[in-house]
């Protein structure tokens, strides 16, 4: 097994409202090694940004952090305060965002922030920042670099933007890159030019990704290991192929099962029935219970974290038994041969 | 076949950026500033025929709302003609476009913008068909309650607001205002596309329920090739305005011909197909204001030879119901 770069304990952010404190992350545990992607899916609600926002200590009043700890290289940074955290913050955790657009400074050359944001952590001359900065846009593959640095923001596209960024978060080779969806704003073929860029990154320098994301189709042909989210707790987790292929939660099976693409064409979808349920408003014991076709009396109770084989993880009472074949590799060998 | 029920002959969209007051200035005192023109869709032809589900699938740039827009009859066509029956759905009347037809609905991506957030939905719902003489006034509230049920709501939420809704229940009214017209036809742009994974699948199978139902016909706009493939009878491929592949959907997804299609089935992620190497297409979109010559995806395209460059390639019969445009089926790219 390799290094351990980031282990997120037991984590507990809370939003304080008038209703009282809604728990958006229930007590959330993870870890990431060293160049590693691990890829945390869920729907809207399900607390995977907000997570993402807690490790980088983004989270701002009426949230709060709760407990927990955030563990980068073995230290806790849920403790750390102003200017020791932004010490951290950009040098050793970095974070791309979903819209690039609000990222960048529309009225700065891409040059004049990659400049800054080097210079920030790093005491070295204009032109020491500068040739590194054009050094990053090369590995995230932007071409003509040295000219791209003179470029305002929108004179890029949307895949360039995030290449961008991607380009600024890996300015001072942080040992994490926490990115919230940031290929959803993009179109299909440039999102594969950037997944493409994202794995070969994580091999080749070693920085780990955690990759918030709703698409399960993105995370299982990106993601080295997969945390499912619900209603703010990792309610499945696992190495990606194994999850894909046997989950073990009836949520994520749900979810597995309504992806169009697996199905005959023109067939009716299994659906998960119902919708998110809202935090103010959960229901006692397992969250899912109300929309899970598997669920019984015990599931008024807090469910159990049980383990299996393989580094895997549900948060079920009753969990699903695992299949020994791939039910999905049928539909995804007819589209092999199409290629 | 059955006769066509819809028919686009030709059309071609352009938008024209003028010159605002600054730039004619400019332009008096010599400043040669041209005028912008957008060619969003361009000499596209298709018919679909009644009860067929035809997907339009492409990415951002590619025309595929546009043209839906046109089906619908918010936009009229620059060039070409589309005879919904035999008649033109849209005409222009000085500078507004004068729809002719009810029997035309849409049905939009963002369930959020779509509705009017201060009008109650059972109103929402029943305006149109009020206004057009479909139902009687007297006999709105049974019609609307109707229809909620229809498409999978409470009849008793009429009364509620739009905020009071989540995404997938909003699109579900959605739904229920377009059929409240009696549609022939509907335009749904990206449906589904700002739904979560779960009620995706509860929307498309309201859509495929009603359609078995009501005989519908449709024109589902997408760039999700999963739920395109899903629903759709027959799939046009759309790059930078024109169809560049149209194909009955198992064919295609099978055997996919032209080399921009191939390159799309390549670069979309896949549940279960484990940790890939990804193969992307080089390059970025090109701007519509300024398509490259001949085959617009020649910048991109692995086979592109001077040709392409030179010619752009006519949209042709390759096999029974199925057409691409490539220079690689008519004798090569030199």
């Amino acid at each position: 097994m390799n290094e351990v770069v980031l282990r997120v304990k037991n984590l507990q952010t809370q939003f304080q409202t008038r209703a009282g404190a809604l728990k958006a992350v229930d007590g959330v545990s993870f870890e990431v090694g060293r160049g590693r992607i691990l890829g945390l899916v869920g729907e809207s609600g399900s607390g995977k940004s907000v997570t993402g926002y807690s490790i980088l200590g983004l989270v701002e009043p009426p949230g709060r952090i709760a407990g927990g700890e955030v563990l980068l290289n073995g230290k806790d940074i849920t403790r750390l305060k102003g200017d020791a955290m932004r010490q951290v913050r950009g040098a050793q955790i970095a974070m791309v965002f979903q819209d690039p657009m609000m990222t960048l400074n529309p009225v700065l050359k891409i040059g004049t922030q990659m400049i800054a944001a080097v210079r920030a952590h790093a005491r070295v001359s204009r032109r020491a920042a500068r040739s590194r900065a054009r050094d990053a846009l090369a590995k995230v593959g932007i071409p003509s670099p040295e000219e791209r640095l003179e470029a305002y923001p929108h004179q890029l596209s949307g895949g360039m933007r995030q290449r961008v960024a991607i380009a600024i978060a890996l300015l001072h080779s942080p040992a994490v890159i926490i990115a919230d969806e940031p290929t959803t704003a993009l179109d299909v073929s440039i999102q594969g030019q950037i997944l493409a860029e994202v794995r070969r990154l994580a091999d080749e320098t070693g920085t780990a990704f955690v990759w918030v994301t709703h698409d399960l189709a993105v995370v299982s042909s990106l993601a080295d290991d997969i945390c499912v989210m619900y209603a703010g707790r990792v309610v499945e987790s696992g190495p990606a192929a194994d999850v894909i292929g046997s989950p073990r939660h009836p949520y994520t099976a749900g979810l597995l099962a309504s992806v169009p693409a697996e199905h005959e064409p023109g067939t009716k979808l299994p659906q998960v029935p119902g919708s998110t349920p809202s935090l103010a408003n959960l229901p006692p014991g397992c969250a899912f219970a109300p929309r899970c076709a598997k669920a019984g009396p015990a599931c008024t109770t807090t469910p159990p974290l049980q383990q299996f084989e393989g580094g895997r993880t549900a948060l079920c009472h009753y969990p699903i038994e695992p299949v020994s074949c791939q039910p999905l590799s049928l539909t995804s060998t007819t589209y092999r041969s199409a290629s | 076949m059955p006769a066509a029920l819809l028919d686009i002959d030709h059309v071609s969209k352009r938008f024209v950026k003028r010159p605002n007051l600054g730039e004619q200035i400019a332009g008096l005192l010599g400043a040669g500033r041209k005028t912008e023109i957008v060619r969003a869709v361009s000499d596209v032809s298709l018919t679909v025929a009644k009860g067929e589900v035809v997907g339009l699938v492409g990415e951002s740039g590619c025309g595929k709302s546009t043209l839906g827009r046109m089906v619908a009859g918010i936009y009229t066509p620059s060039d070409g003609k589309i005879l919904f029956g035999n008649a033109p759905v849209a005409k222009e009347q000085g500078r507004r476009t004068h729809k002719l037809t009810t029997r035309v609905q849409m049905i939009h991506q963002d369930p959020f913008a779509s509705l009017n957030p201060r009008i109650r939905i059972g109103d929402t719902v029943s305006e149109g068909p009020v206004a057009h003489n479909i139902v009687k006034a007297r006999e709105a509230d049974s019609y609307v309650a109707d229809l909620l049920g229809r498409v999978g709501l409470d009849p008793s939420y009429r009364r509620r607001f739009p905020h009071q809704f989540s995404g997938g229940q909003r699109q579900r009214i959605a739904i229920a205002r377009a059929l409240a017209m009696k549609p022939d036809l509907l335009v749904l742009d990206e449906p589904v596309a700002s739904l979560d994974v779960s009620i995706q699948a509860q929307v498309l199978n309201l859509f495929m329920d009603l359609r078995s139902d009501l005989d519908l016909t449709g024109i589902f706009i997408s760039h999700d090739l999963g739920v395109v493939r899903h629903v759709s009878d027959r799939v046009a491929i759309m790059y930078l305005g024109r169809i560049v592949e149209l194909a009955p959907t198992a064919e295609l997804y099978a055997k996919p011909n032209h080399p921009y299609t191939r390159a799309l089935f390549e670069s979309v992620p896949r549940v279960g197909v484990g940790r890939k190497n990804f193969r992307p297409i080089a390059g970025e979109i090109p701007s519509p204001l300024n398509p490259p010559s001949g085959c617009h995806f020649h910048p991109r395209c692995p086979f592109a030879g001077p040709r392409c460059k030179r010619e752009a390639p006519p949209l042709e019969a390759i096999g029974p119901g199925r057409f691409s445009a490539c220079h690689l089926n008519t004798g090569g790219t030199d």
